[in-house]
């Protein structure tokens, strides 16, 4: 069976778009071969499962996107199949076939006499049976891999036709399509099929033919394009490596963002090793970092000790540098970069932090929560709220650290060192504030400040830089929220979301005594009085509900309802957490949320808690136990029963009543101080000591009987046992454990 | 070696090589602009149906990029080569690497990347996608494919080419400061004319002018001004088309392009205020949405401009057919 092999040559595709296309590709034409029976999933497994393409091979370039399917049927399988026809009652009238019979007759090409009846459960049918021509592969590859094609998805596409008959992410310029030695004709953007393809830009200045699949990436590679991304990236890091040894003790940095872009914008990769004066190096590290890396896609190289080296790697697009003249180009532009950050660093220095707090009047925020020196105070003032909180619990933070850090957080902003390289933004404060002699824990803390960037990175090292952090992110998200900008779908284009990941790591693992609810009221609250305020939407207009079921309740005039809605915004915030990050499973989180979380240090200890105990056997039955009594009260109340609260000296009709009541009576004394002090596992083991009366309790007595004096007792005694006891987490929520 | 290329010498291959290939030589347009695509042999001549070709270089005015002279790598006035060409041809890349070939750049000895960069000016209402063009590590080239244009989506879209001419003359002649770059030498002295002899006095003054000396309250009149005439065109031009009695020759006589002039004065005095500091945040907003306001209505109605002209042009041929 013959392999097929498509190539769609386009301009310079997007690196950062290469990896993602060639799967949709692959995956598309493994649906598309599935769906047509011309490729055979591997045994016992989907096609739609990666792993069951073995017969395909992905390649992709700059310029090129491409697989080779091997061994695909050349026919589709005959399918035989029966057709069911009108009903016996349609088809025949006074024992003569009717038109609707006849039609049916010649649609399946044989007479009426000859069809079959099939009786199923809505009656008597005409059939037939009728074997439809598998269709030839290369007819249906003709007409579906175009379609495909054009169904790629691209974060940013373009047209370029006139007439726009089409968008894609760069212009089409030709197209190999060949199963065995036959070009399968089909159109892509204007480019017609063939078996001409093209090598390197400039390295090669023939197109060569591919005469078979299996010879594709032998006729590029002398081309000189190494069509494998896998390949590349091995040659790449030979590359460096070999480059880099020229340096006694020298070390490249790792790097695979970085990696993964050179990879993408090469078809025959290539490495230089280039320097730049030792006297740059007086420049912070990050910022030297971030122009070679950022700017100019260099790897940075390091000494022995770790220490940035006066060198830099820069993977080509040809077959070396013979001359160094390309060393030598890209040593100019490098130095060139780095005199400009010097020059902004120097001229940065003229106007300390200190003097730029007035220029901040100048700088938008956000355009209807005023400007960022107005951000300033009010992050100041939560941050000075947030800190009394801190220091009254034991902890030691320096407050009037955090209010000058606050002050000054934003001020890099005017700064032309931080317009040139904005993702230093903070860094460049927390460099400026240092290098001007500010204490150290207001330079680290603005250095800090947006920490952490996402779910990998740390959060602030300091306390002080914690506070800053979380005082900014939460007016953002306050100040937002109320403005209705709020996170839907795939939609946040504030980053809100990320900003409250961030708030709930940092105080996660800085073990702060913060209570959420209480942080996102004062966030509001800095608001208050503000110009801003006007803007917000009236509290009227504001709906709360769930997000996860979509159901939106209006909320009437309330003025708590943003901090409402913030709040439950940072309970999906603190479930993400919880899971994405720690790993605890679903039911955990919920039956831990479902109590209470506004402390998010104590949400942690009873996820953990609930981690240890939920596997083993003592505690299945009390899990029950909950879930039984949850179901009575649900019915009970569904019925209208009265729930009473029992007086502490209450009497009941059975012993196992009496049992369980002074079973219940002990735990107060013994499982409240426990979970008080947050012992939720010594808690847990006390608790576990009600299964034995609890299980005579449901063993032996009926809770719902006639007689309503007795009921309301039973009832009141679980209802008791539930809202005293399932306080740590809802462990009726607990999903049953598969051993 | 051979001496590397001046300046000026740079310029006329880039216009010999794009003349050679069809385009038409333009001279830079006689109004500040911040970038080759504000003149109108960008921005207009991108709306429509109608092929065009053209070529030019243009002297862009960025206030707030001046440094006085004292930085070897940023001008307030830097020169850019334009070259438009709609539709783009199917190896318009390669026309392109055979115009830095033309420079005397060896693309066998250089590194080459095409690497995404789009491009986007909210204040024209216009985007595409492309390219930056690194040599060597360099950015030598923006390579866009313009879709959008006064908000009007473009068919057939065009490619732009900015060549930024310090950059190249910088890379070629393997100096560190622009001001070092050989502009001009005489052929039978060999005595050189340096960017420094040309443009330093233009960077240090008009660095001055826009940061410290510009008369805030009178710029924003002219401002204002400006725009009100502007927008007064327009609005008269919009009354003029959708009248029935007025005749194709008075709409095609309308002056719209004297209203994207003052539209483009707009643009420029905004930069300059902006420059000087003297634009608050609320206000920054507001006027960046009335410059493209200007921008907008003007490429709406330049298009319809066009299309009552064609239309007539149409009608003719299809009579004189007849006759």
């Amino acid at each position: 069976m013959p392999d097929f092999l498509l190539e769609i040559g386009i301009e310079e595709i997007p690196a950062r778009m290469i990896d993602d296309a060639r799967s949709e590709l692959v995956r598309r034409m493994a649906a598309l071969l599935g769906r047509e029976s011309l490729m055979k999933a591997t045994e016992g497994k989907p096609v739609q499962d990666e792993s069951s393409w073995t017969a395909f091979a992905s390649y992709s370039t700059p310029r090129r996107l491409a697989f080779r399917v091997s061994d695909i049927p050349t026919h589709q399988p005959d399918v035989t199949e029966q057709v069911l026809g009108p009903s016996l009652k349609v088809a025949f009238k006074d024992g003569k076939p009717t038109p609707a019979a006849e039609a049916f007759a010649k649609k399946v090409g044989v007479e009426v006499a000859k069809l079959e009846r099939v009786t199923n459960p809505k009656g008597e049918y005409l059939a037939a049976t009728v074997t439809r021509k598998g269709r030839q592969a290369a007819e249906i590859l003709a007409e579906a891999v175009p379609k495909e094609i054009a169904a790629i998805y691209w974060p940013k596409s373009m047209y370029w036709r006139p007439g726009k008959p089409e968008r894609f992410v760069r212009p089409v310029r030709w197209l190999v399509a060949i199963l065995g030695d036959q070009v399968v004709p089909m159109e892509f953007g204007g480019a017609k099929a063939g078996k001409q393809t093209y090598g390197h830009r400039i390295l090669s200045s023939s197109a060569p033919q591919i005469s078979q699949p299996k010879e594709y990436e032998a006729t590029l590679a002398s081309a000189h394009v190494v069509v494998d991304s896998r390949e590349r990236e091995y040659r790449i890091r030979k590359a460096l490596d070999a480059a880099t040894r020229t340096i006694p003790g020298a070390r490249w940095r790792e790097d695979a963002e970085l990696l993964k872009t050179v990879v993408n914008l090469t078809e025959w990769p290539a490495a230089i090793l280039g320097s730049f004066d030792q006297q740059y190096l007086s420049l912070p590290e990050e910022v030297l970092v971030t122009v070679m890396r950022d700017h100019q896609k260099y790897f940075a190289v390091e000494d022995a000790n770790g220490k940035l080296a006066p060198h830099f790697l820069a993977v080509l697009n040809t077959d070396g540098d013979p001359d160094g003249l390309i060393r030598h180009g890209n040593e100019r532009v490098l130095r060139a970069r780095f005199n400009d950050a010097r020059f902004f660093w120097d001229t940065d220095q003229k106007t300390p932090l200190v003097n730029r707090v007035e220029m901040l009047k100048a700088v938008t925020f956000q355009k209807d929560l005023g400007s960022y020196a107005e951000k300033a105070e009010r992050v100041g003032k939560l941050a000075g709220h947030l800190c009394a909180v801190l220091n009254k619990s034991g902890l030691k933070v320096d407050s009037n650290a955090v209010q000058q850090a606050a002050q000054l957080a934003k001020t890099d902003l005017t700064a032309e060192l931080v317009k040139e390289f904005t993702e230093l933004q903070g860094i460049i404060g927390g460099l400026y504030a240092k290098a001007q002699g500010l204490p150290r824990a207001v330079a680290d803390a603005i250095y800090d400040q947006y920490k952490p960037e996402s779910t990998e990175d740390s959060p602030p090292r300091t306390l002080e830089g914690a506070v800053l952090s979380i005082a900014d992110k939460a007016d953002s998200i306050a100040g937002m929220f109320a403005l209705g900008l709020v996170p839907s779908g795939s939609k946040d284009p504030f980053a809100l979301r990320r900003q409250a990941n961030g708030i709930v790591k940092i105080i996660s693992e800085h073990k702060l005594p913060i209570d959420i609810g209480n942080m996102v009221n004062a966030a509001a609250g800095g608001f208050e009085g503000t110009e801003a305020q006007s803007k917000f939407k009236p509290p009227s207009q504001i709906t709360i509900g769930s997000r996860k079921t979509g159901e939106k309740i209006n909320v009437p005039e309330h003025p708590g309802a943003i901090v409402h809605e913030i709040y439950q915004f940072f309970r999906e915030r603190i479930d993400f957490y919880l899971r994405e990050s720690l790993g605890f499973t679903y039911d955990t989180v919920n039956a831990v949320l479902e109590i209470s979380y506004s402390d998010i240090v104590d949400v942690v200890k009873r996820c953990e808690a609930i981690s240890q105990i939920r596997s083993s056997a003592d505690f299945m039955p009390l899990f029950i136990a909950f879930k039984r009594t949850k179901n009575i009260i649900r019915q009970a109340k569904e019925k209208g029963y009265a729930i009473p609260w029992l007086p502490p000296e209450s009497e009941f009709s059975s012993k196992e009543e009496t049992a369980l009541w002074s079973e219940l009576r002990r735990l107060q004394s013994s499982y409240l101080p426990l979970k008080q002090e947050h012992k939720y596992l010594e808690a847990f083991r006390e608790l576990a000591k009600v299964k034995e009366p609890v299980d005579e309790f449901f063993d032996s007595v009926m809770v719902m009987v006639e007689d309503p004096t007795v009921r309301a007792r039973r009832l009141g005694l679980l209802n008791y046992f539930f809202d005293e006891f399932n306080t740590i987490a809802d462990l009726s929520a607990l999903a049953p454990e598969v051993k | 070696m051979p001496t590397a290329p001046t300046y000026q010498e740079i310029i006329l291959s880039l216009q010999r090589f794009w003349a050679e290939r069809g385009c038409v030589l333009q001279q830079p347009y006689d109004i500040e602009v911040g970038a080759g695509t504000m003149s109108p042999e960008t921005f207009l001549r991108a709306l429509g149906p109608k092929p065009y070709k053209v070529a030019y270089v243009q002297p862009s005015r960025r206030p707030a990029d001046g440094r006085y002279g004292d930085n070897p790598n940023r001008l307030y006035k830097h020169m850019q080569m334009q070259v438009i060409l709609k539709p783009p041809p199917g190896d318009v890349q390669s026309l392109y690497l055979q115009s830095l070939e033309a420079l005397g750049i060896d693309l066998r000895k250089h590194d080459i990347k095409f690497e995404e960069d789009n491009w986007e000016s909210p204040t024209l209402g216009a985007w595409g996608v492309g390219w930056q063009v690194m040599l060597d590590g360099l950015e030598i080239t923006q390579f866009t494919y313009f879709q959008q244009c006064g908000g009007i989506d473009l068919d057939p879209i065009c490619a732009e080419l900015t060549y930024g001419l310090e950059r190249i003359a910088a890379f070629l002649q393997d100096v560190d400061s622009i001001y070092d770059i050989v502009w001009a030498r005489d052929p039978k002295s060999g005595e050189v004319v340096k960017y420094r002899d040309v443009r330093f006095q233009d960077e240090l003054q008009l660095s001055v002018y826009n940061f410290e000396t510009a008369n805030v309250e009178k710029t924003w009149k002219h401002l204002e001004m400006y725009e009100a005439e502007s927008q007064a065109l327009i609005d008269r031009f919009t009354t003029l088309a959708a009248s029935k009695t007025a005749t194709v020759a008075e709409k095609e006589r309308f002056p719209l392009l004297g209203a994207y002039e003052l539209c483009l004065k707009c643009s420029h005095l905004f930069n300059l205020l902006d420059a000087r500091g003297a634009i608050s945040v609320t206000e920054r907003v507001g006027v960046i949405a009335r410059i493209r306001q200007l921008a907008v209505g003007l490429a709406k109605a330049y298009v319809a401009q066009q299309n009552a002209a064609n239309n007539q042009e149409a009608a003719k041929q299809q009579k004189g057919g007849a006759a």
